[in-house]
């Protein structure tokens, strides 16, 4: 009955029986900490791979859906500040949807089984592991930002000279979605409840990034103000311009780059709160 | 090594809603005390609900207690959780942070996460990936591997990077006897070399008996008896254990089949009885013998085990299903 050999038993009674430390005894040295750099690089590159078993089909998912869209919003806007505005959206939309939805998803769906506690009993710091898998999230949207926004020039006949600035959108606008997503995930009791959040906060990001503003009415124009993604897209879609005013344009990624900052920091919050129940 | 004081939780009462009926408070850990010593393997024991998963999260940080104390090396865990995870490396039930990766890449990363160089822990991953035998499924992730295979590469990662205190919650579920054999001996090594402790959770008595130094016996919550295997079950060593078998139903038009029935552990067509030697030997007369036999698909006559230990302390009868002996 037993799956023992016998050779691995021997020995261990008196093996076991040595004296236990006094207590009250002198606490022994811990092992070190993980550093911050190096851990979140670890857990960045963990994540990074699993895009490859998982998160590839969800891209083209993420792409398509945005040309689609751009195609659609061919027959109703025509060309000028309105097709800037819908390009800027359909692109920022793919951060959206992987950044915000899919890492909303995912924090759910760690938090409701137990995943996190492997992380938790690692000495690593919780920013590490919120900010690397939140950067390899924004990573994987870089392709298909790139093809939406260069499909959408085509589409529209705008400009391609300043894409470079997506370099830069990218990132913030990541950066503030992301940690919108974790903390969502994170926070949500269930993790149906961190889908329907990631869900709805693409939603919002899809309707109020992609249409253009002129045709919003005010209250919603508001609720625009408040989304991260917004200022993103706003900052992309300057630069279509003949002569882009790059300090608005700045000043909107200097926004963006705020947001990002303090949504990171409440998804790290989050994760602390998330991590000992 | 690790001293656990009168450690009680409980998981507050969740109200009723529409359709769903609420649940009481549950007292998941009342008073539990016990110590660890340095070096040895020392066992959690019960069925699914006793408490032995709470008590494990308490100890490595995940939870705070609501009463007690628990200290590992010195360090107080209740004030300085975070602590925990610089004294021991923790081996849960689930894998889901882990499914996706490769099995490598699962070693190597929670080996950097526990503060190794990038050099060191590729090191140490090749070490343990060899050491359990996973090599050839290193480029595989978690996730499409086969339970067993699944339970050792989180065992890896688990294992990778030197910890004093290794806590398994359940670490051979679903392994084969050859993966089995690479866990102990892994850890084995690691006593040997380290003087490394082994906290083990486990509900499989067989396992308890044969790699346990000592172990705690959990039910509902309490430590009802701590001891080592032997000495525990010298407190049934009067008793024996007769299993029986029956084809479809049991005789119970015969008057002994009747009569065993009421002390009679019953699951299904199987009984297990805890009689004394004597009493075993009629008992097994009479259902070999007469008409009783020919309704008996099988029978064992077994020296007690640690599942009677658990009966005979007290142990919950309904419960007894919770406790596997493969």
């Amino acid at each position: 009955m037993s799956v023992l050999p016998a050779e691995i038993l021997s020995g261990r009674a008196h093996r076991g029986a040595q004296a236990a430390a006094p207590s009250g005894a002198p606490a022994e040295p811990l092992a070190p900490r993980a550093r911050l750099l190096p851990a979140l690089a670890a857990v960045y590159r963990a994540q990074l791979s699993r895009a490859r078993v998982a998160r590839i089909p969800l891209l083209f998912v993420a792409t398509f859906q945005s040309v689609g869209i751009m195609v659609l919003m061919r027959g109703v806007v025509d060309g000028g500040a309105e097709a800037q505005a819908v390009v800027a959206g359909s692109s920022v939309l793919v951060v959206a949807f992987v950044a915000l939805n899919l890492l909303a998803q995912y924090f759910g769906q760690l938090r409701a089984d137990g995943g996190l506690d492997h992380y938790a009993t690692l000495p690593v710091p919780p920013a590490a592991v919120v900010l690397g898998t939140a950067a390899a999230y924004a990573s994987f949207t870089v392709p298909g930002t790139l093809v939406t926004a260069v499909t959408g020039c085509a589409l529209f006949g705008l400009p391609m000279g300043n894409l470079w600035v997506l370099a830069a959108v990218v990132p913030l606008a990541g950066a503030a979605l992301a940690g919108l997503g974790a903390a969502l995930g994170l926070l949500a009791p269930r993790p149906e409840l961190a889908t329907l959040l990631g869900q709805l906060g693409m939603s919002a990001a899809l309707l109020l990034g992609v249409l253009p503003p002129e045709r919003l009415p005010s209250a919603v124009q508001y609720a625009r103000d408040l989304l991260p993604s917004t200022y993103g897209v706003e900052a992309f879609s300057r630069t279509f311009a003949a002569e882009p005013d790059w300090a608005l344009v700045a000043l909107d990624l200097l926004v963006c780059g705020a947001v990002g900052v303090a949504s990171l920091a409440a998804a790290t919050w989050a994760y602390r709160r998330a991590a000992v129940r | 090594m690790c001293a656990v004081r009168d450690l009680v939780k409980t998981y507050p009462a969740v109200r009723g809603r529409r359709g769903a009926p609420g649940t009481p408070a549950v007292r998941a850990n009342d008073k539990v005390t016990f110590d660890i010593r340095r070096g040895e393997i020392f066992g959690l024991l019960g069925p699914n609900g006793a408490g032995k998963s709470t008590l494990v999260r308490q100890l490595t940080g995940l939870m705070r207690p609501d009463e007690g104390s628990i200290e590992i090396l010195g360090h107080d865990i209740v004030r300085h959780p975070e602590r925990a995870a610089r004294i021991l490396a923790y081996l849960g039930q689930e894998s889901t942070a882990l499914d996706e990766l490769s099995v490598a890449l699962a070693a190597e990363t929670t080996a950097r996460l526990r503060g190794l160089t990038a050099a060191d822990a590729r090191a140490e991953r090749d070490a343990v990936l060899d050491e359990l035998g996973l090599t050839e499924l290193a480029s595989r992730p978690v996730k499409k591997l086969s339970g067993g295979q699944r339970r050792l590469a989180c065992l890896a990662s688990a294992l990778v990077a030197e910890r004093p205190l290794l806590v398994l919650d359940e670490p051979t579920t679903a392994m084969d006897p050859v993966a089995r054999r690479a866990v102990w001996a892994a850890v084995d090594r690691r006593r040997a070399e380290y003087g490394t402790t082994v906290l083990l959770v486990t509900h499989n008595v067989i396992e308890a008996e044969t790699v346990l130094d000592r172990v705690a016996v959990l039910d509902r919550g309490r430590v009802i008896a701590c001891d080592t295997p032997v000495g525990l079950k010298e407190r049934v060593a009067g008793e024996v254990r007769v299993e029986l078998v029956w084809r479809e139903q049991a005789p119970l038009d015969v008057p002994e089949v009747a009569a065993l029935r009421d002390i009679a552990v019953r699951s299904g067509r199987r009984w297990s009885l805890r009689l004394a030697p004597d009493e075993a030997r009629a008992a097994l007369a009479a259902v070999t013998g007469g008409a009783a036999f020919s309704a008996l698909d099988d029978f064992t006559l077994a020296t007690p085990s640690l599942e009677d230990v658990y009966l005979a302390l007290g142990g919950d009868t309904r419960n007894l299903k919770g406790l596997v002996k493969t």
